[in-house]
């Protein structure tokens, strides 16, 4: 027998908000992954919207690559608005 | 890898964990975290799938409708429950087909609990409200365990699982509140679960090797011991109030540990049904066992129904 293909679930809860990550499931095709998302993911409301993706489709980035790929925003203060010194008088900006 | 990289590998990863910091699936962690985990979550989920066969087999003989959708939704939610927490082992890199395998070869364990015989309607109400209720306390100590994907299964369970419980109780409620038949029923099913549902928390401190290592990890939290003895002292005033006994002659305050002293846990019976001798070991291995044989051709089906459809285009998200 064949493994079922594993597929990656993202649900929405409400409309205005995004879909998130909830977790993963394996189904044979990706009518069989929503119908399993909707039983397994939201059996109390928890969604308007279900996206399912094949794992396979995903490309992640390695944690060994964090500090290449993340720290360099780490010293780039200015990028922030508290980086800014203005008088207190300025009472919104 | 050499032996010194490994090392300050290790050194780093220990001090995340004392940090506080989640691991997730991607990042380094040293080869008997990943084992302990995978053991440990897999045996968690086995015992979600093999909890489901006690109380499916009430579920046609619920005395209400009220009763039988609240029975239904508990049982369909064991079965999410173990699919969750599949998918969390998997993140370690053990795949569904051999954890399925290692369920059904024997190999893995599953909650003792679920090989004692589910007799009365009355078990429906101990079970929700004792085993469910053993389970929710070991499991809200595991929410803040270290491994991210376990934590956030366990998160979305006790979220869950707190309806198992009441429902149990109130099951326990109305038995106490009938006649004298249905009281002695509901004080049966008190006196053959309450011991079984100790021994859920597992042996006692000095006698569980894995203990030490697993609290270091932050897989555990709490100890055997001190779940068990929160689970009593929880449970007492629990059963006092609908008139239940607790079967347990040694069982009495403490006012000076401010905990309930409580008799001797018969540890034999506790090996005996862990190594396979208990009442249904046989029997729920045998069930689940049928029940992945006779739904082999509805997989390959499913499969091959897929394969011959994989050029449809579907709706697409965006």
């Amino acid at each position: 027998m064949k493994d079922w293909p594993l597929w990656e679930v993202f649900i929405r809860s409400k409309n205005g908000l995004e879909h998130r990550h909830c977790g993963s499931l394996h189904a044979t095709d990706a009518q069989m992954a929503l119908e399993n998302a909707r039983d397994v993911y939201t059996r109390r409301s928890e969604g308007v919207s279900i996206w399912v993706v094949p794992s396979a489709m995903i490309t992640a980035s390695q944690p060994e690559e964090s500090g290449e790929l993340f720290e360099p925003a780490a010293d780039k203060a200015y990028r922030h608005p508290t980086f800014y010194v203005l008088p207190d008088e300025l009472k919104h900006m | 890898m050499s032996e010194m990289e490994i090392k300050s590998l290790e050194e780093r990863f220990n001090q995340r964990i004392a940090n506080d910091e989640k691991i997730e699936a991607k990042d380094w962690m040293p080869e008997k975290y990943r084992k302990t985990h995978i053991r440990q979550i897999s045996q968690h989920a086995h015992s979600e799938i093999v909890g489901m066969l006690p109380e499916g087999n009430w579920i046609t003989r619920c005395p209400t409708l009220r009763r039988k959708v609240a029975l239904l939704a508990k049982v369909q939610d064991e079965g999410g429950h173990g699919l969750y927490l599949y998918s969390a082992a998997e993140t370690l890199g053990i795949s569904r087909e051999e954890l399925i395998d290692q369920l059904l070869s024997g190999e893995a364990k599953y909650s003792s609990i679920f090989n004692y015989p589910a007799l009365t309607w009355a078990d429906m109400g101990a079970i929700g409200w004792l085993v469910d209720g053993a389970a929710i306390m070991n499991q809200v100590a595991l929410i803040n365990t270290s491994y991210g994907p376990y934590s956030r299964a366990m998160i979305r369970i006790c979220k869950e699982e707190s309806f198992h419980q009441r429902q149990g109780y109130e099951i326990m409620m109305a038995l106490m509140n009938g006649t004298q038949e249905q009281r002695d029923m509901a004080q049966d099913a008190l006196n053959r679960w309450w011991w079984p549902s100790l021994m859920m928390f597992g042996p006692r401190d000095a006698e569980s090797p894995n203990t030490e290592q697993s609290m270091r990890w932050k897989l555990k939290r709490k100890t055997n011991d001190e779940l068990r003895q929160a689970f009593v002292d929880q449970t007492v005033p629990q059963a006092e109030l609908i008139g239940l006994r607790i079967p347990d002659d040694k069982l009495k305050w403490n006012e000076e540990r401010k905990h309930y002293d409580f008799g001797d846990i018969d540890w034999e019976e506790f090996w005996q049904v862990v190594n396979g001798h208990g009442p249904c070991n046989k029997q729920r291995l045998e069930a689940r066992r049928k029940a992945h044989e006779d739904g082999a051709w509805v997989r390959d089906a499913a499969m091959a129904y897929a394969e011959k459809h994989a050029n449809k285009t579907y709706r697409q998200a965006v």
